[in-house]
């Protein structure tokens, strides 16, 4: 809501700057976003004075000026027929820009440079006057800004209006706001009032077919009156508040509804068919035109003004083109009615609408005021159309609101605020705003709400009327008294923040990408059609095709933003994030939300140094993550296997593994199938990381039992067998592990080597095992032992050979 | 006898300080003090010698042995010495690389916000991101086909089903799970159909709500206040503004001192000398009735962080999409 404090100022005394009824406005919760001074674009217009005034050599027509400007002299080029010697005037200096938008410049004007503009009241835009440049009176001093010298102030106040509080979008309204900060009283515009029936009742009528939707009606009639622009008063008050003035009629009808809050429509009488109205909801598909020129199909919810025959226009939100106030208009029909808000919004919503009329009548104008507003805007019509007002008005009110009645308690309010009001403080701050309140016992006070406030129906509502206009800052400050009960932390939550710090300690950034997808994630990721992450959430208005529904796996979002980073040329990337997938489930309303722990790597392990060469990352990088991973949660018996094509489509054949720990998948980790990658604008290898956090923590062990570690040291044997290309590490060391021998505490691949001399088709692994004993140093003996036995078992077992 | 000491013991220490290596060093160790050494020789004269003289030449051959030792101690020190500087690395050289992961600023906030109301005592509860209409709008007070809709642009999925615009959600999903006290926190997503400089589509708030006997207005007060001198400092200004929320009443806007200009106006809190950080209020009695709270018994009061905006004032962020770029060089300074 747009506010001129000038324009306040004809209902209520201020006496405030504008920056401290701002703060004062803002603090009672109408929150003022910006104030602007009205004339600032005037700071450059000044006081001048005309010293000489001659010919101009090379025009006729006009006048060449030496202008005293205050701080000098001058030479201004006018075109006036006023502009003479000794003339007290207004000189837009260069930059000014006019309210005609145009900006005035130091410019050479048939060969004569002016430095600046004598200005007429039309060009300041204080009138419609352009007959000449502005005369002012008197001794005024040149040099003084001409806002000052014309006693000229104004501020624009935006005021950012909560839903809840329709009575506000109107000056009126606030400034019933303001009378109760400043405790000045409110003064009402004047109208004449009419009475019900008399001339008006038989040229018209009005019949409500949808009282549920439209429960008052009120028409006006002027006849005779002149179409045109409206007097200069009137448009400059429109303008502003930012309304564009249209015509006189129009004009009036805006000037109305800003200053009491209920939209007006004016009709041209003559283009009502059997000029009476009818209010009834459309026939499916009926078509009509707005007043925009828009066509539309109508809707059966829709509530249509008609007059005998056709609609004439969208009730409450636009009136129809084929009965607007036109340059031939005589008589208007004057509209003022009260529409349901429920009935509004639909329409609006449904049609795309959103107009100054279905805003206040989606909030909820005054039930009691349609009558005053008519009365008010006919009665101004008369005098700036110069038409003539028909006695009395159709007041069509099939269903008259009766006004509600809230009972407060005082001891109540004081318990919700946490303060000590008394009783007949709180019946003055809310009577403060025009809500009568009468005392009905020590402790209640009853309320009778005025048709302008439909935000208060219960005594919450009042206590919150209280609370704002006794003042936030006069509430105390205390804390709650709670029991002293420490709750315990949900496990997973706690989960997924170590997780966090295991990766950070890993050396992956944390990223958080958007939990859109584009539309095409599946094909971008290869998924088969049956893949259940195919089935996604799509949002119905999406902003875009790339969020066109939630994401069902992490990794389109990361390999978008390392393929963004590559692009920034941030090559050696190490990056995860931990966040919800979401997957539509048959015959549910809501998606399963699963938390994944997704990472990408890229690039060299180490940035390039003196110490290390640069080594670029490969599939250990992210298989050795996954399983520090495992090792940080102390998860056993994960296995790992290369991956199955169906659920990880998006990994290089050969060159990704599985997790699986008993039954449950845990992910994967693998390079990225280079065609994929490219979708993603990346060219060199780039590996995936992807586990399920839901079954990660569930294999958490919650409870950790410590055991003493031997006394006795340890002895390492190393063996190097020579066996099929296909023979997996895993296999060999999960054997000797598996035997059972208490002496064997652990077992590594230390080298893998194919090629020369060993034989194609062939691979050398090197293992390591530590043996270690509870209960006694382990001789040279035993060891050779039970190191030659596993050696000859797995030479059997692979079937491999000893170097 | 007693000559013949000194004289070895004034070339001994010659020869030891002077030994320009460790082999040097050695060598003459091994002549002086060695088994057949000069030191050994002179042990073996002793039986030559009267009783009387025996006694004192024992002494004063062990004292020469000791005087040895310590000069041979001392003089390996000192070559150890100079050879470790000889050595000297360059300790100006970096470090072998050790990577240093990150977490999200957004993460961070979030983290923070959350200790701080853990540390009061708040638990933590989450909820889904897809959202039924009822726990995102209708059960907190927003009918259907009402203005206050048009606060929140929403995503929609299906019919009854959005993209939750808000974690307020969590409070009717936590009453309707527990009975009071409650005194609980909902860190989270939300989402929004709206995109600029300053709105992202998806965002992150931390929720609040505390229910129980006897709570007012002055403790929301009191809660918002402790977690604002906590988060930004002792001496933050800030300031309670009425609002309006379908789900509070009275409702409440939190603003606070800006902590750009500290007041003075700046384009960041567009001259106003107040950044508005949170909105809160107490709990509208219709959304307890719709958990079946006894409003006559019950009073609560419920507030909403958005942490965006807080770690931007945090960090000094400037564009609130950098936060989803995931830009290596934006992750890497936090």
């Amino acid at each position: 809501m747009i506010v001129s404090m000038s324009w306040l100022k004809d209902y209520v005394d201020i006496g405030l700057s504008a920056g401290a009824l701002a703060d004062a406005l803002t603090m009672r919760g109408l929150e003022v976003e910006a104030v602007r001074d009205r004339y600032a674009y005037l700071s450059s217009v000044k006081v001048a004075r005309i010293l000489e005034a001659g010919p101009h050599p090379r025009a006729d027509k006009l006048t060449l000026c030496r202008v005293d400007a205050g701080d000098g002299e001058v030479t201004i080029v006018c075109g006036a027929p006023n502009a003479r010697k000794g003339l007290l005037t207004a000189l837009a200096l260069p930059g000014t820009e006019l309210p005609s938008g145009a900006i005035v410049n130091e410019a050479e004007i048939r060969g004569v440079l002016s430095k600046g503009m004598l200005c007429s009241e039309s060009e300041l835009g204080l009138s419609d006057d352009a007959a000449g440049i502005l005369e002012l009176p008197g001794r005024m001093k040149p040099g003084t800004p001409i806002a000052r010298a014309l006693k000229l102030s104004d501020f624009i106040l935006e005021i950012g209006v909560t839903p809840n509080r329709p009575d506000c979008l109107c000056m009126l309204g606030v400034a019933r706001e303001v009378a109760a900060i400043t405790g000045k009283k409110l003064r009402l515009p004047e109208t004449g009032a009419s009475r019900q029936g008399g001339e008006t009742a038989r040229l018209t009528s009005v019949a409500i077919e949808a009282p549920q939707d439209c429960p008052r009606y009120v028409a006006r009639l002027l006849l005779n009156a002149k179409i045109g622009p409206s007097p200069f008063w009137l448009r400059d008050r429109l303008s502003a508040v930012g309304q564009r003035p249209l015509n006189n009629i129009v004009d009036v009808t805006n000037y109305v509804m800003l200053e009491l809050g209920q939209p007006l429509h004016a009709f041209d009488l003559d283009l009502l068919e059997e000029r009476r109205i009818v209010v009834r909801r459309a026939l499916p598909g009926e078509p009509f035109v707005t007043l925009d020129g828009q066509k539309r199909e109508l809707l059966p919810e829709n509530l249509m003004i008609c007059d005998g025959k056709k609609p004439v226009a969208l009730a409450g939100v636009m009136g129809g083109l084929n009965s607007e106030i036109n340059g031939n208009t005589q008589n208007v029909l004057l509209e003022s009615a009260y529409f349901s808000p429920m009935s509004v919004r639909r329409t609006s919503k449904k049609l795309g609408y959103h107009t100054e009329a279905s805003h206040r009548f989606e909030r909820g104008v005054d039930p009691e005021g349609q009558l005053r507003a008519a009365d008010r805007a006919i009665a101004l019509m008369a005098e700036v159309s110069g038409g003539t007002v028909v006695k009395g008005a159709v007041d069509s009110h099939p269903a008259p609101v009766k006004r509600r009645k809230v009972t407060l308690s005082v001891k109540q309010a004081n318990r919700i605020l946490g303060t000590k009001i008394p009783g007949q403080k709180m019946a003055g701050l809310i009577s403060s705003v025009d809500i009568p309140v009468t005392k009905l016992d020590r402790d209640r006070l009853s309320a009778t709400i005025p048709g302008f406030r439909p935000d208060i129906s219960r005594p919450e509502d009042l206590v919150e009327e209280v609370a704002r206009l006794w003042g936030f800052d006069r509430i105390p400050v205390t804390t709650p008294q709670f029991p002293m009960e420490a709750e315990n932390e949900d496990g997973f939550l706690a989960f997924r923040r170590s997780l966090r710090a295991v990766m950070t300690g890993l050396g992956f950034s944390e990223a958080v990408n958007y939990s859109f997808a584009p539309g095409n994630a599946g094909d971008l990721l290869d998924l088969s059609p049956e893949d259940r992450r195919r089935s996604t959430v799509a949002l119905l208005n999406p902003l875009s095709e790339d969020m066109a529904v939630m994401r069902s796996s992490l990794c389109s979002g990361l390999l978008a933003a390392a393929g963004r980073n590559v692009n920034q040329q941030n090559r050696d990337l190490a990056m995860f994030e931990l966040g919800k997938t979401f997957v539509a489930v048959a015959g549910e309303k809501l998606p399963q939300e699963t938390f994944y722990l997704a990472a990408v790597l890229c690039g060299s392990r180490q940035p390039a140094s003196w110490a290390v060469t640069e080594q670029p990352r490969d599939f250990y990088d992210a298989k050795g993550a996954v399983e520090a991973v495992l090792a940080a949660f102390k998860i056993q018996g994960a296995r790992f296997s290369p991956a199955g094509k169906v659920e990880f489509p998006y990994l290089r054949p050969g060159h990704g593994a599985e997790v699986r720990h008993g039954d449950l998948l845990l992910g994967c980790a693998g390079q990225v199938s280079p065609s994929v990658a490219r979708r993603f604008d990346i060219k060199a290898p780039i590996f995936l990381v992807e586990l399920n956090a839901h079954h990660l923590s569930s294999l958490a062990p919650e409870a950790i039992t410590f055991a003493p570690p031997s006394r006795y040291p340890s002895v390492t044997r190393d063996i190097t067998l020579i066996v099929a290309r296909a023979a997996q590490a895993q296999d060999v060391i999960a054997r000797v592990l598996s035997m059972g021998n208490e002496w064997v505490e652990s077992m590594d691949a230390i080298d893998v080597y194919v090629g020369n001399p060993i034989a194609e088709g062939k691979k050398s692994m090197t293992f390591r095992i530590t043996y270690r004993s509870f209960e006694a140093t382990l001789t040279d003996a035993e060891v050779n032992t039970l190191h030659e036995k596993i050696g000859r078992d797995l030479v059997q077992a692979f079937n491999a050979e000893l170097p | 006898m007693k000559e013949k000491i000194a004289e070895i013991k004034a070339r001994a220490l010659a020869e030891m300080e002077q030994a320009g290596d460790e082999k040097a060093l050695k060598e003459a160790n091994a002549r002086f003090l060695g088994r057949k050494g000069d030191v050994a020789a002179l042990f073996a004269e002793i039986p030559r010698l009267s009783p009387e003289e025996r006694k004192q030449a024992g002494q004063l051959i062990n004292e020469l042995k000791n005087a040895l030792e310590q000069a041979f101690a001392r003089a390996t020190e000192a070559l150890a010495e100079r050879d470790s500087r000889e050595h000297a690395l360059d300790v100006t050289l970096p470090g072998r690389p050790m990577a240093v992961g990150r977490l999200h600023p957004i993460t961070k906030v979030m983290e923070e916000m959350c200790a701080i109301f853990t540390r009061m005592g708040f638990s933590v509860a989450e909820g889904p991101e897809v959202e039924l209409d009822w726990y995102n709008f209708e059960a907190l007070n927003f009918p259907p086909d009402h203005p206050a809709r048009d606060m929140q642009d929403t995503f929609f999925v299906s019919d009854g089903v959005v993209l939750r615009t808000h974690t307020s959600p969590l409070q009717v999903r936590t009453m309707e799970k527990t009975r009071p006290p409650v005194r609980v926190i909902a860190p989270g997503k939300v989402f929004r159909c709206d995109s600029d400089v300053t709105h992202t589509p998806m965002f992150h708030q931390v929720e609040g709500l505390v229910v129980d006997r006897g709570i007012s207005f002055a403790d929301l007060k009191g809660t918002l206040t402790e977690f604002v001198t906590s988060m930004f400092g002792k001496d933050t200004p800030l300031r309670f503004r009425p609002s309006f929320f379908p789900f509070t009443e009275p409702s409440a806007e939190v603003d606070i001192g800006c902590v750009m200009c500290k007041g003075a106006g700046c384009r960041i809190c567009k001259k106003t000398g107040w950044l508005e950080i949170l909105g809160s209020g107490m709990v509208h009695p219709a959304v307890f009735e719709n958990v079946n709270y006894d409003t006559s018994q019950y009073t609560g009061f419920a507030f909403g962080l958005g942490v965006e905006r807080v770690a931007m004032l945090k960090y000094g962020i400037d564009d609130i999409r950098r936060f989803f770029e995931n830009d290596g060089k934006f992750l890497q300074q936090f």
